[in-house]
């Protein structure tokens, strides 16, 4: 398991940004996460509540989007998504296909903050 | 108050992939030929390591190793035997290597002299797949005694091979190994990938394991 260094690198990567938006609190941490990326969502979750005890995400929620694994298809000329993860064929031809255009991805897409207004 | 998103578009693992990146560069630069070894724990990973080291060094090669294990340096006693050059990357708990660990147990190796440079992941089928090591050879194997739809259930970390290794072919029979199913398996998950079928205990196999690699080495 190591969804705990992960979401330790999440917290830190956020931590980082606010330092731009002093007083502001994470609401949402929003990520993209690849079926393929070899990331459990309930142990995500699991560790991001201890992981963002007494930092600046405490009490925000993480949501994770799950991208499917989409590959190119040489003989349909596109992308297709496959239909399942134990079968790496095209679910048009039945083309077996290795050219990965999405599926791995372990990114922060973005966070929503709350900010306190300035008085001018 | 006023709410707002903030756009990140940040790799979570960024550290490590910029890491291993210029890890890669380094050794590209230095001509040696890097692979990284993971499967299951108790797959053959170290028996098969010792071996490919133990002939690569007796046909004149140049080969070292680095073994990650949660404890111990049992690992790395086995695979010194061999007479390559070999350390232990201790994790304490960390379930798969990381850039980092490799950049550091790297140190005072002259890595222009080398000619190979294996390094055996962790014996973890899940977390290894995420890290990128610098490697530029992803080995996954597969012993004939834990199933043959491993990859199946694992498809994250036999996806992302470059080459497979089956182990242990020699008590196959004893166990029943259904081998057109491993094979099939293997290349449901990840297709054209080539793969080897080997004995650390009787040799079988290795010859054209040996001969990929110095076909490797030479393509570089
Ligand atoms: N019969 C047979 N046994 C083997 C072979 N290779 C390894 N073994 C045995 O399988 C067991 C595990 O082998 P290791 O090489 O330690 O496996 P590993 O993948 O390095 O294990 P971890 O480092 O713990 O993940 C040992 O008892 C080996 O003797 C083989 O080719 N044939
Ligand atoms: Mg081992
Ligand atoms: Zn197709």
């Amino acid at each position: 398991m190591h969804e705990l260094s992960i979401v330790s690198s999440i917290v830190d990567s956020v931590t980082e940004t606010l330092a731009a938006y002093p007083g502001a609190r994470v609401k949402e941490v929003r990520l993209r996460v690849g079926a393929l990326a070899s990331v459990i969502e309930d142990s995500l979750q699991f560790c991001y509540e201890i992981a963002t005890r007494d930092t600046p995400l405490d009490g925000s929620a993480l949501v994770v989007k799950v991208l499917p694994v989409r590959m190119h298809c040489d003989k349909c000329a596109e992308d297709v998504e496959i239909a399942s993860l134990q079968s790496f064929r095209c679910p048009r031809c039945g083309e077996p296909l290795t050219d990965m255009r999405q599926g791995r991805e372990l990114e922060i897409d973005s966070i929503e903050i709350d900010q306190v207004e300035e008085n001018v | 108050m006023t709410t707002r998103i903030v756009e990140l578009r940040q790799g979570i693992l960024k550290k490590n992939d910029e890491l291993a990146r210029s890890l890669r560069a380094q050794f590209e630069a230095s001509g040696v030929l890097v692979l990284n070894l993971v499967s299951s724990p108790g797959t053959g990973k170290t028996e098969f390591l010792q071996r490919t080291l133990r002939e690569l060094i007796n046909s004149g090669a140049k080969a070292a190793a680095l073994v990650g294990d949660l404890e111990t340096d049992n690992d790395a006693r086995r695979l010194a035997a061999s007479g390559a050059p070999v350390r232990q990357i201790n994790t304490h708990g960390i379930c798969h290597l990381e850039a980092e660990m490799i950049a550091k147990h790297l140190d005072g190796w002259k890595l222009a002299e080398l000619d190979y440079l294996f390094i055996e992941n962790v014996g973890n089928l899940v977390c290894p797949s995420s890290y990128d090591l610098g490697e530029k050879i992803r080995v996954a194997l597969l012993s004939v005694t834990e199933g043959e739809d491993k990859p199946l259930k694992y498809p994250t970390l036999y996806n992302s091979a470059d080459v497979a290794v089956i182990t242990k072919i020699d008590i196959a029979q004893a166990v029943g190994f259904d081998r057109d199913a491993a094979l099939r398996n293997i290349a449901e998950i990840r297709p054209g990938v080539r793969i080897f079928e080997t004995s650390a205990k009787t040799g079988a196999g290795m010859a054209e394991w040996l001969a990929y690699l110095a076909q490797q080495r030479s393509a570089k």
